[in-house]
């Protein structure tokens, strides 16, 4: 196989590894977003929350395969509890207007993004990978971390269950008609209110999840939640605020784009991410995949 | 300032406020003599913030274009007059009106394109466009000095020749002068029949297009007004800190200044003014205070506002199914 | 006797669903011409093609002589349509008077002026209070908006629609939930403006309809079923036969109270 070849593979592989991790931070926000209409803006500190999770349990040499799975309960546990105290916490301010409610995620962004500062302190914490893949594959000549392509393969899982669920199943039927119309769905007698509220949860789970599924590769650090914060709102702009194969998709291109552009083009790669979205947007203004608004 | 055209002022209250504007003022303009020169820096670096919290007021309160990217107009400004004192020129007036129209430029670049969309959508490009400035600011260090910005500012001077201003008493009432200039631009805006226009906008887009407005123009000039003023808030934080890095860029300022807006309550644009005087004074005297823990308490009080305050951002709804009632359209 | 409002074969598809089909249509100048039918007929995708909030997917809109039909809602307002929403849709922090200004001001083309204060502009508030006296609200000039009752938010409304001065009011369904009694002052209100303004009524009222119109259109299933005078549209059996199946009721059509 020819070098260049093999190199950008290594690339385009880790485009889709990014890629896939783009996605379970986006499809929560995605998701709150479409049934709430609340941009939740602390969805980059809650990611963060799960990597540190993962440091807790998992660093310091303790990288067992065990301890990333207690990591993983522990980011279900906590981000749904995050979740649901952000959804009720938010829902008095609905009839005021959205705005307020995305300020209020804004807030709770600051407070979490300083008690994790205070309790980890500011340095870059990393976190080895589960031993049992802390080695490497041979692709194309090359060694290639194992782990990365463990995050390909569960975050492609993920991406096929969330799809599932809100696609296939009778939850995400009424989740959907929800989105379309509430008071309909409250007609029939079913409790939008909770709905509501699993959902912002759901969507909380899979941005802690995200921080340990992205701990070995991202590591955790004051900043990442920002960081993370914009990557997620720009594949969620990217691919329609509220659809879930647009989060995926949206995911994929920024992964490739982002990657591509620090191995090619490293000093302007957050542009050629930024540039991107405003080229989707320019074309097509409500993202690539996004529900067109209703005319009148 | 409650104007005439958002609620009925009797002649009582109109002469109370007069009153209290007249106090305030009066108050202002003597602090550096009855405080230390400290205290005056901090005085002086919550006027430039309160210049970029009253022009994000214009174009979020009153223009219902809620924004989170400011910072980078401000920082943009703060740059163009660091590089202006560095290298052209250290007459501040000059490099006021410079960064004003560095950062009315910025603003007039981009704001074409984000006007167009609405409520998130706009609020999260201009997240985005305060990223890229930020990482600009980072990356370009021919030009910014990269992550460690532009030290070693030299102070200002009032008009050519004049000697540098060190007094912090004397940069002071520079600055507020400015300040009540700019601020003063900004009110005069926000009362005109422009003003109306943005507030009528704010309320109901859709029914102005319908009376005739073509609405991306009023969207697209107070845009740009508001980037002239956080150009300008910028370039008066620098002649006072005399330093300006990718941190003076980024989404934390940005956040900071929508927070202020929101505690004082939107479209009063003094109110912005008090909001950005609690920010930076709870940021830079009660957080050393409590071991550094200004962001948290920040974000209490940002959440604590937005719960108590009744006036939120009524009127600017997120949704993106647009603004005004749901219709289930009969054909 | 000039056509001041004219559409050739407008139609509209919802993927496959056409809600309007080749509807061709002709408004003359200083008549009120309402446009009626059942539920489901169009009625409500034609005003949002007229007004520009909808686009054809095929056909031609033709008003004052110039080919409107790429013009967006707001070129088509300055060309001289005004209309009111079947919701009222007012600017409720503002007070009624700077609702209403906020149309004249236009109208004056002040709407971007930015150095003089908004209530400095003479000509622009006394048209306003003018607009207010017309439609009767001008006791409530200070009021907010939003204190306004629903009635009043009516009259509002139309004041909004009036006060650019079109040459063409296109009124949908303006009695909706209004009583017996505001709808009779609301066809008052319509009356007084005489020759003046040309008028477009959508309309389920058919009280009101057969009071105010000089000429009546009724569109049934995204067609034009008929189209001509009140009596001839009272007379016309399919008309009757499209509203009530193949029993016929006259009293559907008898003149007076209901």
């Amino acid at each position: 196989m020819p070098a260049w070849l093999g190199d950008n593979l290594i690339t385009i592989i880790d485009g889709v590894a990014f890629g896939v991790l783009l996605f379970t931070i986006a499809v929560g926000l995605s998701l709150v977003f479409g049934i709430m209409d609340v941009l939740n803006l602390a969805h980059g500190a809650l990611y963060l929350v799960g990597a540190y999770l993962a440091v807790r349990f998992a660093g310091d040499g303790q990288a067992t395969a065990w301890a990333f799975l207690a990591a993983g309960l522990a980011a279900v546990v906590v981000g749904a509890a995050a979740g649901a105290g952000l959804a009720v916490l938010a829902r008095p301010l609905g009839r005021r207007g959205h705005l307020d409610q995305a300020l209020l995620t804004l807030g709770v962004a600051l407070v979490v993004g300083d008690l994790l500062s205070a309790r980890f302190g500011n340095d870059v914490q990393s976190v080895p990978p589960p031993a049992f893949l802390a080695g490497g594959v041979s692709i194309a000549g090359r060694e290639y971390p194992s782990y990365r392509l463990a995050v390909i393969v569960a975050g492609l899982a993920l991406a096929v269950l969330v799809y599932a669920l809100v696609e296939r199943s009778r939850a995400g039927a009424l989740v959907r008609a929800t989105v379309a119309d509430a008071p309909m769905v409250r007609a029939l007698g079913v409790d939008t209110g909770r709905l509501v509220v699993a959902v912002f949860a759901f969507g909380v789970v899979l941005a802690c999840l995200g921080g340990v599924l992205g701990a070995p590769v991202l590591g955790a650090y004051p900043g990442l939640d920002e960081r993370v914060l914009i990557l997620g709102l720009v594949v969620v702009v990217l691919g329609g605020l509220g659809s879930v194969p647009g989060a995926f998709l949206g995911a994929m291109v920024i992964g490739q784009v982002e990657v591509l552009g620090v191995s090619l083009l490293p000093q302007y790669a957050s542009f050629l991410v930024f540039g991107t979205m405003a080229v989707v947007l320019l074309l097509r203004p409500t993202g690539m995949l996004g529900r067109a608004r209703k005319p009148g | 300032m409650s104007t005439a055209t958002e609620a009925p002022a009797t002649a009582a209250s109109q002469a109370m406020a007069r009153g209290a504007a007249g106090l305030v003022l009066g108050l202002l303009a003597l602090v550096p003599l009855l405080v230390s020169s400290n205290v005056a820096d901090m005085l002086t670096r919550v006027l430039a913030f309160a210049l970029l919290a009253i022009g994000l007021d214009l174009l979020a309160g009153v223009g219902g274009l809620p924004s989170l990217g400011q910072a980078a107009p401000f920082g943009v400004g703060a740059y163009t007059a660091a590089l202006l004192a560095k290298h052209v020129t250290t007459v501040g007036p000059v490099q006021l009106l410079a960064a004003a129209v560095a950062g009315a430029g910025l603003a007039a670049a981009v704001g074409w394109l984000l006007v167009r969309s609405r409520g998130t959508y706009f609020l999260m490009l201009t997240l985005a466009v305060g990223e890229i400035v930020h990482e600009l600011a980072d990356r370009w260090e021919g030009v910014t000095g990269g992550s460690n910005g532009l030290a070693g500012v030299p102070a200002i001077n009032l008009y050519p020749g004049a000697p540098p201003v060190r007094l912090a008493g004397l940069l002071y009432w520079y600055v507020l002068a400015a300040v009540l200039v700019c601020a003063g631009a900004l009110w005069v805006v926000s009362r005109s029949a422009f003003g109306r226009t943005l507030r009528g906008v704010r309320d109901n887009e859709e029914r102005m297009r319908s009376l005739g407005y073509w609405t991306f123009l009023p969207k697209y000039a107070v845009f740009c007004i508001a980037g002239a003023a956080a150009g300008a808030a910028g370039s008066l934080w620098v002649a006072q800190a005399r330093f300006v890095s990718p941190a003076d860029l980024g989404f934390e300022v940005s956040a900071l200044a929508l927070l202020a807006v929101v505690i004082g309550g939107r479209g009063s644009l003094w109110g912005a003014a008090l909001g950005a005087a609690v920010v930076v004074l709870v940021r830079e005297e009660l957080s050393p205070q409590l071991g550094g823990r200004g962001p948290l308490v920040l974000g209490l009080v940002f959440v604590a506002a937005v719960y108590l305050l009744p006036r939120g951002f009524a009127g600017t709804r997120l949704s993106r199914r647009g603004s005004g009632p749901r219709r289930t359209a009969a054909p | 006797m000039t056509a001041l409002l004219e559409t050739t074969g407008l139609t509209r598809r919802y993927g496959s669903l056409v809600a309007l089909d080749g509807v061709s249509l002709s408004v003359t100048a200083g008549t009120r011409h309402a446009v009626i039918g059942p539920n489901g007929a169009g009625k409500s995708t034609l005003f949002g093609l007229l007004t520009g909030s909808l686009r054809p997917s095929a056909g031609r809109i033709t008003f004052d002589g110039q080919d409107v039909t790429g013009r967006p809602d707001h070129a088509r307002a300055r060309a001289g349509m005004g209309k009111t929403f079947q919701h009222s849709s007012l600017f409720t922090s503002l007070a009624v008077l700077d609702n209403v200004a906020l149309a004249t001001q236009r109208a004056a083309g002040l709407g971007m002026a930015m150095l003089r204060p908004a209530g400095r502009h003479a000509a622009v508030r006394e048209e306003a209070m003018r607009q207010l006296e017309l439609v009767g609200l001008a006791g409530r000039a200070a009021a907010p908006a939003a204190a306004l009752s629903h009635g009043e938010r009516r009259q509002l409304e139309v004041a909004l629609a009036l006060a650019t001065s079109p040459k063409l009011l296109l009124l949908d369904e303006p009695t909706a939930g209004m009583s017996a009694a505001d709808s009779v002052r609301f066809a008052e209100l319509v009356e007084s403006l005489g020759s003046a303004v040309t008028v477009l009524i959508i309309e389920h009222d058919l009280d009101v309809v057969f009071r105010l119109a000089t000429r009546v259109t009724v569109l049934h299933l995204g067609r034009v079923l008929a189209d001509g005078t009140p009596g001839q549209i009272r007379a016309d059996e399919r008309v009757q036969r499209a509203y009530l199946g193949d029993a016929a009721l006259d009293d559907l059509f008898l003149e007076g109270t209901r």
